[in-house]
């Protein structure tokens, strides 16, 4: 292997005079600690080293070693529901509490693995050769690594624990060469592994957030980005959506972000249950780690670390959904190592190349066919953090042209404590005209007309509030104010949904599809009312209005009896304004025109 | 310091602010400390702050004035800064790079610690959730804080950061102890203050006797500027070894960040490094965050660091880089107002853009009281209909106003002047909640929606004699 010796180091970066080849992106270590690093740039007779551990105490002359291969992390089964630095390196080990320079691989695990294949089949890459239980409740697969060039099966293990870097199969490949296949193999991180066809999507990739799945949803192998300055609930809104989301395994990564919001997701996702296999929700996470005061390359890594793990739990054919909280971070990373690197600066001093990089990693967002046939996605979902919330800045401007829903976070809705905080005319979701049908087939039939009409009425909304804080809200015709009631209802009942609150934290989506019918009925039975002069603040009044209010808060997942007593309720409200319109008009036309 | 590993003479070639340069004759390392001696026998700290094959670059933490080249002697100790610690650290002043000022004897120092600390692991960290009383009611019932959380003051120049900061230090308390008690210890770090301020701080603090319970740190506005990016370090060095080593619940404030920032700007300009915005390096989130992310718990120990820091936002701008990168690394902020403060109101507390985001994990029952949670979301609710309601009052006239909409404009008043304004007396929490039932029982039924029935026939409805705020 070859060697280099330091010549120049500034913080994460350092150049290095070769004696021997290096690769561009291959791995290699630093000094005695073994300092992780990998190779940026190359030149006859220097290389530039990123490095992504604490520098201090290193020093010119200082040895490099090459590793001859690319930056790869180790991949499998016993990742699942444990705790990572941006390396894939473990930071669960409670015995030491600090994070220190030199940290070391996973150390191999022995898990159960039954074969799935005999002796003589053949097998191309990427297809299992058996199960494994790794103790969390999730049943993965072992695959033919997917660059290997597959073959037939000269020997396989009989059902047993082994120890999952133990060679489990041999495999003679057309070549003659001999394979074998472990538990784990290595995959360089920013290599997308390879799939048979990217596939379209129909189906949501299901949040339990209102105004995401039914106003702008993301599909199944989709991509999001959740743009929004401080403390206005990116993180609350994706730690929410790891929760509950509808996918298989989650991959979690903290990037450049704070310590004890980590803390707190781990302790939440030890405790709190999944509604749809009862086992405590961490089973289905990995946590990647790099909080902003670990080193700030390794946040520059951790996504490309993270995406690679989505993939890998995509390609056992399963549904995956990636957080990255929060994007703005890793840009800032680029920039940093950019900027000692003496680049050209771009705009506000980000490499001229954030654009592509954004693309890349969104790009690897797909729902696809996997090499072994089957069905598997990763949705991708990122936090921006704008500084000073302005969302004309390089990181959110490019981030919005990659991605297929945009839930743009309003301040002012922050300061209003009204969460999520997501501003419907700063949002959008290209994926919705392609999940009607899904809507559709689980029976909420109205789901496209019904969104269009919410988002209308929220969009007349923002016009009409403009004019209220001028001329005040009762000086306005009874038409407008009845938009502004229907909005509020909107608003305040559907797309309000805290977090924290037990009933309303996930809605399923029958939930969210009779709570839609409900004020979809509401709006209508009200311009009825309307039209024979009934004015909106006499239905506004009426109890129904506040326990169409106050439903989501109150009214459980699966107490359909609840929500048809309301709905009753309101056929009943409807009918007696109708008549009582009816009757007062008949004796005295002028009444309807008074508010109560 | 521990003992010098290598010792260079005649290696300084140039001296340049606090940057002094040497040949390159020995093998150190990056960061690593050093101490310069002078012909004349002066002592200065110094650390490397660059290193290339042929020369090494230090950045001095003490004054160079009256530092000749010729016969000066460097000592190199083969490892980063550290802080010699141990008892009897409560009471004492040190400049910013920990040494005493206080004319007292040395530390009887226990070990050394590294200055610029490590991570901690974010599995290792035990989540925030115990209740820490500052005596203030806009930050105990509105925006509370949590042992291990930090959560910084935004100001501004001439508003009252400095009393409000010897206020917290003199009244913060464990709720349910006295203010005197082993588990609890104050660190209080000025940085880049002037003189003044730091003579008002050391008498207020010692005319409270809050000085025995406290560290007190001064890195003066005349100090080195590469010594007061040292301060807050030192400080929390020292913090973490109350928490971790003796077991404390230590509460650090730290005042005034901007002087670190404008410290980091110049530092950072003077080893010519691509700047980023304003002028600020582009690292400087990074940078705040090894200072910011020092608060926390950790899993299995005792005790616990909870930061305060104190920030003036340059020309009230709160999208000015200082407080909006402290903001997206802070666990919520605390806002002072010119307004409030011109009407005499103190603290000038702005509660609706303050925020404190572990607060739903420290309050409540079981951790401060049972119907805290639900006072707090109906006075955010009702203050922010109040100061819309204003807006209107102020566009179409208090006339034009509905009876509800005049009892709010009434709400919003009294909520400023009783329950946010408080004077020199600190409340206790439960003081600080009555003031908040009192104002809300001029609010209409229909108001009240964050309140459920019995907690509006309780607190509300007098069934209970109410005893009024003390003002
Ligand atoms: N969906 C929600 N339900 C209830 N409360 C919420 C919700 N979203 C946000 N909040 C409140 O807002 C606070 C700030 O949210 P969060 O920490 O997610 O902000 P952020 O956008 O991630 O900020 P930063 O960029 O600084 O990390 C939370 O502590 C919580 O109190
Ligand atoms: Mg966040």
């Amino acid at each position: 292997m070859s060697t280099a010796a330091t010549i120049w180091i500034s913080g994460p970066v350092l150049r290095a005079r070769p004696d021997g080849p290096f690769r561009l992106r291959e791995a290699v270590t630093v000094g005695e600690q073994s300092l992780l690093g990998e190779v940026i740039r190359i030149a006859r007779d220097e290389i530039t080293v990123q490095l992504y551990e604490d520098t201090s105490g290193l020093r010119p002359g200082v040895q490099v070693t090459g590793s001859d291969q690319l930056l790869s992390i180790r991949l499998g089964p016993a990742i699942l529901s444990r705790i990572f630095d941006g390396l894939l390196r473990p930071v669960g080990d409670p015995s030491d509490p600090y994070v220190k320079p030199g940290m070391q691989v996973q150390a191999p695990q022995r898990l159960w693995f039954t074969p799935s294949v005999r002796v003589g089949e053949l097998l191309n890459p990427g297809v299992a050769i058996g199960e494994i239980a790794s103790g969390a409740g999730i049943p993965q697969r072992c695959l033919v690594p997917p660059d290997l060039p597959g073959g037939r099966v000269s020997a396989i293990a009989e059902a047993g624990e082994y120890s999952d870097d133990q060679a489990i199969c041999w495999l003679e490949a057309p070549d003659g060469r001999r394979l074998t296949v472990a538990m784990t193999h290595g995959w360089p991180v920013r290599v997308p592994r390879p799939v048979q066809a990217r596939l379209a999507s129909d189906e949501p990739m299901l949040t339990g957030q209102r105004i995401i799945d039914c106003l702008f949803p993301v599909a199944r192998g989709g991509t999001g980005a959740i743009p929004g300055g401080f403390g206005t609930g990116k993180t609350v809104l994706l730690e929410t959506v790891a929760k509950w989301c509808n996918a298989d395994v989650i991959v979690y990564v903290g990037c450049g972000e704070r310590g004890n919001e980590l803390a707190g997701l781990l302790a939440e996702l030890t405790e709190l249950e999944d509604p749809r296999s009862g086992r405590p929700l961490l089973e289905r996470t990995v946590v990647i780690a790099n909080t902003s005061n670990m080193p700030v390359s390794a946040r520059e890594a951790s996504i490309y670390t993270g995406i690679t793990v989505a993939e890998y739990f995509r390609d056992q054919g399963m549904n995956v959904t990636l957080m990255a909280d929060s994007t703005s971070r890793w840009a800032e990373a680029l920039r940093e190592v950019s900027g000692r690197l003496g680049e050209l600066p771009g705009e506000a001093g980000y490499p001229a190349y954030l654009s592509s990089r954004l693309a890349d990693f969104y790009e690897r967002a797909a729902r696809v066919r996997t090499l072994g046939g089957e069905i598997g996605s990763v949705t991708l979902l990122g936090a921006v953090s704008p500084p000073s919330g302005d969302f004309s800045e390089p990181v959110t401007t490019h981030t919005k042209r990659y991605v297929g829903s945009l839930w743009g976070l309003d301040v002012r809705r922050a300061q209003a404590r009204f969460y999520p905080a997501i501003h419907p005319l700063q949002s959008y979701s290209l994926a919705a005209d392609s999940l009607v049908r899904w809507w559709h087939a689980i029976g909420c039939t109205r789901w496209q007309e019904l969104r269009r009409r919410f988002l209308t009425l929220l969009e007349e909304e923002a016009r009409l509030e403009r004019m209220a804080r001028i001329i005040g809200r009762d000086a306005m015709p009874a038409r407008q104010r009845l938009v502004l009631l229907c909005a509020q209802l909107i608003n305040q009942c559907f797309l309000r949904q805290s977090a924290f609150s037990t009933n309303d934290r996930y809605a399923t989506p029958s939930r969210q599809a009779v709570m839609m019918r409900l004020i979809g009925s509401f709006i209508e039975g009200a311009e009825r009312l309307l039209e024979v002069g009934v004015p909106p603040e006499a239905i506004r009044d009426q109890a129904i209005f506040r326990h169409l209010m106050r439903m989501g808060e109150e009214i459980p997942e699966g107490d359909w009896e609840a929500f048809s007593a309301l709905d009753q309720e309101l056929t009943a409200t409807l009918r007696r304004l109708i008549n009582q319109s009816r009757a007062g008009s008949a004796e005295d036309a002028g009444a309807s025109e008074v508010s109560t | 310091m521990t003992y010098a590993r290598l010792v260079g003479e005649e290696i300084a070639n140039r001296a340049e602010g606090p940057l002094l340069f040497l040949s390159r004759s020995l093998d150190v390392g990056l960061n690593e400390a050093v101490e310069v001696e002078g012909s004349d026998g002066s002592v200065r700290l110094g650390r490397i702050a660059a290193l290339d094959q042929h020369s090494i670059t230090v950045e001095m933490l003490d004054d160079t004035a009256g530092l000749a080249l010729a016969g000066t002697r460097v000592r190199f100790f083969g490892e980063p800064l550290r802080f010699q610690v141990g008892p009897g650290l409560l009471g004492r002043v040190f400049n910013g790079i920990g040494r005493p000022i206080d004319g007292g004897p040395p530390l009887a120092a226990e070990q050394a610690y590294r200055v610029d600390g490590l991570p901690i692991k974010p599995s290792a960290r035990e989540a925030p959730s115990e209740f820490l009383e500052t005596g203030f009611t806009a930050i105990d019932l509105m925006n509370s804080l949590v042992r291990g959380q930090k959560l910084p003051l935004f100001s501004g120049g001439g508003l009252p950061h400095d009393r409000i900061a010897v206020d917290i230090a003199c009244n913060a308390r464990l709720p349910g102890k006295p203010e005197e008690t082993e588990e609890f210890a104050i660190v209080f770090a000025g940085i880049g203050i002037p003189h003044d301020s730091a003579e008002f701080f050391r008498e207020e603090l010692e005319k409270s006797a809050a000085l025995a319970r406290t560290v007190l740190f001064l890195n003066l506005a005349s100090d080195s500027s590469a010594q007061r990016l040292l301060a807050p370090r030192f400080a929390l060095t020292a913090a973490e070894y109350l928490a971790f080593v003796e077991g404390k619940h230590v509460l650090v404030i730290l005042t005034d960040l901007t002087n670190y920032c404008e410290a980091l700007r110049e530092v950072s300009a003077s080893r010519g490094e691509v700047p980023s915005r304003k002028g600020y390096p582009g690292y400087m989130y990074s940078d705040l965050a090894t200072i910011y992310e020092r608060a926390g718990r950790i899993r299995g120990l005792a005790g616990s660091v909870t930061q305060v820091p104190i920030l003036t936002m340059p020309n009230d701008d709160i999208t000015h880089p200082i407080p909006d990168l402290t903001g997206y690394i802070t666990e919520g902020q605390v806002v002072l107002d010119r307004d409030l403060h011109r009407r005499d109101l103190y603290p000038p507390i702005r509660v609706l853009p303050s925020l404190s985001r572990l607060m739903k994990d420290g309050i409540g029952k079981g951790r401060t009281h049972a119907d805290h949670p639900a006072l707090a979301a109906q006075l955010y609710a009702s203050y922010s209909q109040a100061q819309q309601t204003r807006v209107l009052a102020s566009v179409v006239g208090e006339d034009g106003l509905s009876e509800d909409d005049r009892k709010l404009l009434v709400f919003g008043d009294e909520f400023e002047q009783r329950v946010i304004h408080q004077g020199v007396e600190a409340r206790t929490l439960e003081e600080s909640m009555a003031a908040g039932w009192a104002v809300l029982r001029g609010l209409p039924r229909g108001e009240l929606h964050r309140l459920d029935d019995r907690q509006i026939r309780e607190h509300l409805l007098g069934e209970r004699s109410q005893r009024e705020p003390p003002r």
